[in-house]
């Protein structure tokens, strides 16, 4: 063999004599986790690019929020009048809930709307066959995609309306940026988390075939159980202590209560984010699990 | 005189212009009519080639309402009234506006795909098919699942009718239907403006959801929770207050917050045929503006 090889070859090369194999397995399996990164960060990226092409829908959907934000926080100020201090919040801090919990609506994909549709017609059409045949992994895959449409939808979605009520009610936010910081990291956890269920959500087609019935059931079961409608801490008794505890509760309620300061200081933080990540890993097993069985009951007709 | 005369003579043979207008008018509307039964049976039919999914489906849009009304409970764990409104009467406003919502959105609910039919050009299909625009866009994927929430919200209306403390007077009983009748001929034109709109910002289809959805959460709650500004916009600018606020509030024998008479709570059936005729004229320019993609 010649000296002139690409770096890569000559790895090989020496691979293959049997020379320092540790070490050029090593660098094999740095320079392939680059290459991975690198793959689904340009994923991540059209996800976010295919998403901010549509700037009517994306101002249609800032509307609607801002519209239900006002609604809802007129309520919430009547039943706050009512129960000071009810759940644990002070009236600006239940505002803050609102506006904050309208923002992540579209980014978490609560009520669908994030990829799961688009999933179970590649599985009915049998579209499925080309993404099986990519030299990627599918759950990864599509979690790149999900979060580069996610992070769209939070800044695209996210910013106007809590600006919206913050100008029009007295909302209760912290000031301190590390608090927001910590805020961050746990709404991407809670994107997480909502990939997970829906990525379930998605392989159900390769059973049901269409995903009509079961979107609706998991939207409005996300929406009630993540504190959409009503802070879970507002939730009664043994019925609350339940719901708290399920995986949708990551995926808003815990992010607030980092923001809000019921998971204030390390201590809490961190104990939201073990909640939060021990969901995560759960579900994405659960999703390779499923994913597997339905990879082998597809069948690929062909034409 | 003569020329009625003479008007008649020649109707013997043919009728004049005005009767063949009328006549061609009606068996137009027949004709939108059939279509859209023929499109709604063809729709309900392919629904049921998945039952599990149509079953989890209607199921699913009757809990998507009983979910809501449980957070309203929850609130009512609580508190015992909220802008002064006890359980039932909330519930009354809560069944009603549900149903009204259920029932448009059964019969005009999927005008909002017309978006999509616009960008992806297969509108121009419709055009050609000898059915009207309108009677094809609104039985479009005809979804026979959104009799659950009919179900659920009647359900609670009922509810809130038995144990609701109230001196039931032949009026008062006869305007429960007209409302619920009313307001979703209310819902109806504005799914209807909301299609026409589309035609403008076809990527918008979202902003129907705020008047629709967004509509109906906030007739769920008691017109004394919200501000004077937005109660004037909804009584008299998209006049949402018709849907249920007016004639519930002439029910249950409160005062409107903005002052109206009484005898306003029995509008609704004319403001819904009057929202119509902007609806309906904005439907038409939208229609006539509508220039194919092409593709």
């Amino acid at each position: 063999m010649s000296r002139q090889l690409s770096p890569d070859a000559e790895a090989d090369a020496e691979a293959e004599a049997g020379k320092g194999s540790g070490g050029v397995r090593r660098r094999a399996v740095v320079r392939d986790a680059v290459h991975r990164s690198q793959l689904y960060g340009a994923v991540a990226v059209g996800g976010f690019r295919r998403y901010a092409t549509y700037g009517a829908a994306t101002a249609a959907g800032v509307f609607t929020n801002t519209v239900f934000g006002f609604i809802l926080a007129y309520t919430y100020v009547a039943l706050w009048d009512e129960r000071p201090g009810l759940g644990g919040y002070s009236q600006g801090q239940a505002l803050a809930f609102i506006w904050v919990s309208q923002s992540l609506l579209a980014a978490a994909a609560l009520m669908g709307g994030g990829f799961q549709e688009e999933f179970q017609e590649r599985v009915r059409t049998g579209d499925i066959a080309v993404d099986l045949y990519r030299p990627a992994d599918l759950q990864l895959w599509w979690l790149a995609a999900d979060l580069g449409r996610a992070a769209f939808q939070l800044l695209g979605r996210g910013l106007v309306p809590v600006l919206a009520g913050a100008l029009a009610f007295p909302l209760e936010l912290p000031v301190d940026p590390l608090r927001w910081l910590l805020f961050l990291a746990a709404v991407v956890l809670a994107l997480v988390v909502s990939f997970a269920v829906r990525y379930l959500l998605g392989l159900a087609a390769f059973w049901l075939m269409d995903g009509t019935g079961i979107n609706m059931m998991a939207g409005l079961v996300s929406v009630f159980f993540s504190g959409m409608l009503l802070p879970l801490t507002v939730f009664p008794g043994g019925f609350g202590d339940v719901v708290r505890m399920l995986p949708w509760a990551a995926m808003l309620q815990v992010p607030m209560d980092v923001l809000l300061g019921e998971g204030a200081g390390a201590g809490g933080a961190v104990r939201a984010f073990a909640f939060q990540a021990g969901w995560a890993l759960a579900l994405l097993g659960a999703g390779r699990l499923m994913q597997a069985a339905a990879t082998r009951k597809v069948v690929v007709q062909g034409g | 005189m003569a020329e009625a005369v003479l008007g008649r003579e020649r109707g013997r043979e043919r009728p004049p212009a005005v009767v063949w207008e009328r006549e061609r008018r009606r068996h137009r509307a027949l004709e939108g009519l059939r279509g859209y039964g023929l499109i709604a049976a063809m729709w309900i039919r392919s629904s049921m080639t998945y039952r599990m999914s149509f079953l989890l489906a209607t199921v699913g849009n009757a809990a998507v309402t009983l979910l809501d009304f449980a957070a309203i409970y929850i609130m009512f764990t609580h508190v015992d009234a909220l802008g002064g409104f006890s359980l039932p009467e909330i519930a009354l406003l809560y069944g009603s506006c549900s149903t009204s919502l259920g029932l448009a959105n059964l019969l005009l609910g999927n005008t909002d795909r017309i978006g999509t039919r616009i960008r992806d050009g297969s509108l121009d299909g419709m055009l050609v098919r000898p059915v009207p625009v309108l009677a094809q866009v609104a039985a479009d994927r005809f979804a026979l699942r959104r009799l659950g929430r009919i179900a659920q919200g009647s359900g609670v209306l009922v509810w809130a009718v038995v144990v609701l403390d109230v001196d039931w007077t032949v009026g008062k009983v006869l305007l429960v239907p007209v409302m619920v009748l009313a307001g979703a001929a209310i819902f109806a034109a504005v799914m209807v403006a909301g299609a026409a709109f589309q035609f403008a910002a076809g990527d918008a289809a979202e902003v129907v959801n705020s008047f629709t959805y967004g509509g109906c959460t906030m007739l769920e709650y008691p017109p004394t929770v919200f501000t004077r500004e937005l109660l004037r916009g909804v009584t008299f600018v998209v006049p949402l207050a018709f849907v249920n606020w007016l004639p519930a509030l002439y029910v249950l024998g409160r005062p409107d917050p903005l002052g109206l008479p009484g005898w306003v709570a029995f509008l609704s059936p004319l403001v819904a045929f009057v929202v119509f005729v902007p609806a309906s004229l904005a439907w038409r320019v939208g229609l006539r503006s509508y220039r194919s993609t092409g593709s």
